[in-house]
């Protein structure tokens, strides 16, 4: 093999030793060639343009569009997330916080025992991947096709769990609340749920 | 296994294939441990006697060419000549056992892995993935339970996580002998669980949830505050007491959010208690002093700045008679600060780090026997006879409470405990109890039969009772036993080899000696170090009150716990007090210039523990800008004009080292008579106490959880005093003199007729402060 690896030697390279041939060099086209190009261009004025006056006119994206997330909730307002910090994990980019807390009969803020106490997406790191999602154990965490996340500082670009909250829905109450009667985490998860209760309204 | 024990026969068997040497009695599983095979399993421990409770280890076992007909499991197996084993990586039928078995402990294993705090570190998770299959073929209804069950305030069981590897009660049973937590029921039902009026309430229950290989135990402090990958461990030591566990600290965002056992075979093997384990909250309290304050000339603290702060102490100190006090809790790189600053800045000898009952004659003790002291954990295991004097080995040091444990229970070492009071850990070691009045300790002491074999182990109350530290050098004499002396702060042994004391300069180097003098003069590069011994604690008050001291610096200490407090507290009033603390205290609330310092999380250090043995540790939380005790002192220092050059503890640790090792005179020591227990008549009883290992100790505040685990409090007579006074347990008892008064509820044990008992520092028993007393002095005991 010792053979195969000589070492390179400059004068291999040596540009004085290249012979030198003459190539045919073409000469300027006629100017009906010339116009010919630019045909393409004359007929695509007449054709529909594909952009759009953003901001004044938005396009809907994609419909798998990754982006903003979303805390979701339960069909009775509570949240769905429960503080396991599986995303934060899955994150290739370090871009969530979780802290998870106990639930307390005085505090049900997501069926069972734990929710997330805090939650926070960093947009400036986050990538947009989606694997948070596919982490999620309680499909809490979705992506919305929300796109416009530009901001004038970078705290503004961290959002908080209020942010990322999905809004309330009819048949769903502000938690924290108990979990709907005689219904435990399964239930919830199995999607037996529907709406609130109204013995769930905090008095 | 030390390399003494010669005669160790060693037996050779294959292991998949390979060969390995090992001694005589080694499971199986051990063995393959040596070769590096990993045989998955979840109820063996090192440290627990084999069980075979999840049978996750089988393995496939051949004797001398005769197989087993079926899998074996490796973890209780010892090893036998000729013995071939193929484990799960060699044999299929092993393989297909092992997964057959976490197959069968995942049926009714619940799916909650993501609100589980094991999550991440969960050997049941790790062995699934590496020995389970990837999809579950079981289609049922899983076995629930209710959870979590709070089994004490510290622990939660969730018993459907539980695969019944009686790990926890193993360790509770074996190890801590408090058989609290047990095995109910049988067949599919079985579960942990305690006894119907008797909660989790032991002191090592911390230990149970950190073996605990599944979630099924989990800390209530801990509860889904973290996983495993937001934490930054560091390996520390414990600040405690002066046991010495290894330790690793858990910090999330710079705040400490668990801390666990570390392993070291020589000190706490893999265990510590629960104080050690959940009391770190007060790093984090609300109420931690954030910046210097001085006293302004309207007589209010205020905050400074540091310079301002700085200037202040400086000119308070400078030129004038002053003192240094530095509690038991100071790493040996800040009492070695306090010492040279002693000596330097304020060219005094007038240091000690004793913030309790003391004495003169504990003094000589400690300068004398302490300094030279070689006593290990290791002449525990070799003793034939250990002797405790004035000390409660599970509330005051528990780690030597679990060494005595296991000596006893796994060799019946004999166990002489001299006390008052008959202790629940007298019991568990089945210790042969003197019982004595308080102050006749010294007699009961000279009746053992101790040899050169022995072991005196003897607390820091010894110094309440005149004339028994002699004794216990007197009896070490005449028989040969080593006497280890087990204070109960961390810092104390370190203190005693930095020089924090008044007869000592730092390397146990004796004051009056004049070439111990030139010896740290010259490290320290001076003409000359002040040659008396100076005053002990309750003298620096005393002179403090008269005004023969103007001003004093204290690091860490708290004036409640000195004899005399009120008048401690007023002596400090009336004197220039430089304060160093981590929160406010009875001293801060008198000084002229209070500086924050850095706990023990926050900075590197070490501690010595009572066999003085280095404990070092670094910084858990980087990020602090407080500083340690040793730096503030150097800025001072240098604001005096009288440098002490230690801006950094590597610097001191670097400094320590270099002073070498003392082999001149060690200082003598002056017997002291005994005077035995005073008498009574009547109501009257003499007092005695200690502190619980729980209990209202500082470093323990906001500590709710571990508060909740705490013994309760109660007076303890005895069955004939209670006959006396016609009172049955829990009735309440007062007991009073000039002082004041403490109420407690009454508890009839075994206790000498003479003597009433009630714990030192516990909720509504502090008679340090409200009797001004704590040990051998007349009280009437009364029905309230």
């Amino acid at each position: 093999m010792s053979d195969h690896l000589e070492p390179h030697r400059n004068h291999d390279a040596d540009i004085t030793s290249v012979p030198f041939e003459k190539v045919a060099q073409p000469g300027p086209k006629s100017f009906f060639a010339q116009l010919q190009g630019f045909w393409v261009t004359f007929v695509t004025q007449f054709k529909k343009v594909n952009t759009v006056e953003y901001p004044e006119v938005k396009e809907p994206t994609a419909e798998r569009f990754h982006g903003r997330h979303q805390l979701n909730r339960h069909p009775d307002g509570l949240e769905k997330c429960i503080g396991c910090e599986l995303c934060a994990w899955a994150c290739p980019a370090d871009a969530i916080y979780v802290e998870g807390a106990n639930n307390s009969p005085d505090n049900q803020m997501s069926p069972g025992e734990r929710y997330g106490k805090v939650y926070q997406i960093n947009y400036l790191r986050c990538i947009f991947c989606g694997l948070c999602i596919e982490a999620c154990p309680t499909r809490a965490l979705t992506m919305t096709n929300e796109y416009e996340l530009a901001d004038s500082t970078r705290g503004k670009l961290i959002f908080e769990k209020e942010d990322l909250l999905a809004p309330l829905r009819a048949g769903m109450l502000q938690p924290p609340h108990p979990m709907y009667p005689g219904m435990n985490d399964t239930n919830y998860y199995n999607g037996e749920v529907h709406a609130a209760h109204p013995s769930q309204e905090q008095k | 296994m030390t390399t003494t024990d010669v005669a160790v026969e060693l037996i050779t068997v294959v292991i998949d294939g390979f060969e390995v040497n090992v001694p005589k009695g080694t499971l199986v599983i051990r063995a393959a441990e040596q070769l590096g095979i990993q045989i998955p399993r979840f109820c063996d421990h090192p440290l627990l006697d084999p069980v075979g409770a999840c049978r996750q280890c089988l393995v496939d076992i051949e004797i001398n060419g005769r197989a087993f007909p079926k899998p074996q499991a490796s973890c209780t197996i010892p090893v036998e000549p000729g013995m071939i084993v193929k484990t799960q990586l060699t044999s299929p039928v092993a393989d297909k056992a092992q997964k057959g078995v976490m197959e069968l402990l995942l049926v009714n294993h619940p799916l909650d892995c993501p609100v589980c705090d094991k999550g991440g570190e969960c050997p049941l998770q790790n062995q699934a993935m590496s020995t389970g299959h990837a999809e579950s073929r079981f289609e049922g209804t899983k076995r629930t339970f209710e959870k979590p069950v709070a089994i004490s305030s510290q622990v939660l069981l969730d018993r459907e996580r539980c695969v019944l590897c009686a790990r926890c009660t193993r360790f509770s049973d074996q190890i801590a002998s408090d058989p609290f937590i047990t095995l109910n029921h049988r067949g599919a039902l079985q579960q942990v669980g305690i006894y119907e009026n008797q909660p989790f309430e032991s002191y090592f229950s911390g230990n149970a949830v950190q073996i605990c290989p599944v979630g099924a135990l989990t800390g209530s402090s801990y509860r889904f505050r973290a996983r495993p990958f937001d934490l930054v461990s560091t390996p520390s030591a414990c600040e405690h007491c002066a046991s010495g566990c290894d330790m690793r600290t858990d910090v999330r965002r710079s705040k400490t959010l668990r801390r666990l056992a570390g392993d070291d075979a020589t000190v706490n093997e893999e265990w510590n208690c629960d104080k050690g384990r959940w009391a770190f909250k007060y790093v984090t309290a609300v109420d931690r002093l954030t910046t210097p304050l001085v006293r302004g000339a309207d007589g209010v603290l205020a905050p400074a700045s540091w310079p301002e702060a700085i200037a202040a102490a400086a000119a308070g100190l400078k030129g004038k008679r002053s003192a240094v006090l530095v509690g038991g809790r100071a790493t040996v790189e800040d009492a070695y600060g306090y010492s040279k600053f002693a000596r330097i800045a304020l060219g005094t000898n007038d240091i000690d780090f004793r913030a309790r009952v003391t004495s003169d004659e504990e003094r000589d003790f400690i300068s004398s026997k302490v300094v030279s002291s070689t006593t290990t954990y290791a002449d525990i295991d070799k003793a034939d006879h250990v002797a405790l004097v004035s000390f409660e080995p599970e509330e005051e040091s528990p780690i030597v409470f679990l060494r005595l444990n296991k000596q006893v229970r796994k060799r019946a070492l004999k166990v002489s405990s001299i006390s008052t009071k008959l202790s629940i850990a007298s019991e568990k070691l089945n210790a042969n109890f003197a019982k004595v009045a308080p102050g006749a300790e010294a007699a009961a002491l000279t009746a053992l039969e101790l040899t050169n074999k022995s072991v005196i182990l003897v607390g820091e109350r010894a110094s309440e009772t005149p004339g028994l530290l002699s004794t216990v050098i007197s009896v070490s004499e005449k028989t040969g036993a080593k006497i280890g002396w087990i204070p109960r702060r961390a810092g104390e042994r370190g203190a005693v080899e930095a020089g924090a004391l008044a007869t000592l300069l730092p390397g146990g180097r004796p004051v009056e000696d004049a070439a111990a003098r030139v010896d740290i003069a010259a490290v320290w590069g001076v003409q000359s170090l002040p040659s008396t011994a100076g005053r002990s604690t309750s003298e620096i008050i005393k002179a403090l009150s008269t005004g023969e001291l103007d001003s004093v610096v204290v690091g860490g200490v708290d004036a409640l716990d000195l004899p005399h407090s009120k008048d401690a507290i007023a002596a400090l009033k009336k004197s220039f007090v430089v304060s160093l603390e981590i929160a406010p205290s009875s001293v801060t609330e008198v000084a002229d210039v209070v500086l924050p310092v850095a706990a023990v999380t926050e900075k590197s250090g070490s501690f010595l523990n009572w066999e003085g043995r280095a404990r070092a540790f670094a910084a858990a939380v980087n990020d602090s800008f407080n500083r340690s005790d040793l730096r503030i002192l150097s800025m001072i220092a240098d604001e005096i004009g009288e440098s002490i050059m230690l801006g950094t503890v590597t610097q001191a640790a670097r400094e320590i080292s270099s002073l070498g090792t003392w082999d001149g005179a060690r200082a003598t020591f002056k017997s002291v008579s005994t005077s035995g227990a005073h008498s009574v008549n009547g109501d009257q009883a003499l007092l005695t106490s200690w502190r619980r290992l729980l209990d209202l100790g500082t470093l323990q505040k906001g500590e709710d959880n571990l508060a909740g685990t705490s013994r309760k409090s109660v007076a303890v007579i005895s069955a004939s005093r209670a006959e006396k006074l016609g009172v049955k347990n829990g009735d309440a008892l007062r007991i009073s003199n000039e002082v004041g008064s403490i109420t407690l509820p009454a508890l009839v044990e075994a206790i000498h007729d003479d003597a009433v008992w009630i714990p030192r520092n516990s909720r509504g028993t502090q008679p340090l402060i409200s009797l001004n007393s704590v040990h051998g002095d007349v009280v009437s005991v009364v029905k309230a």
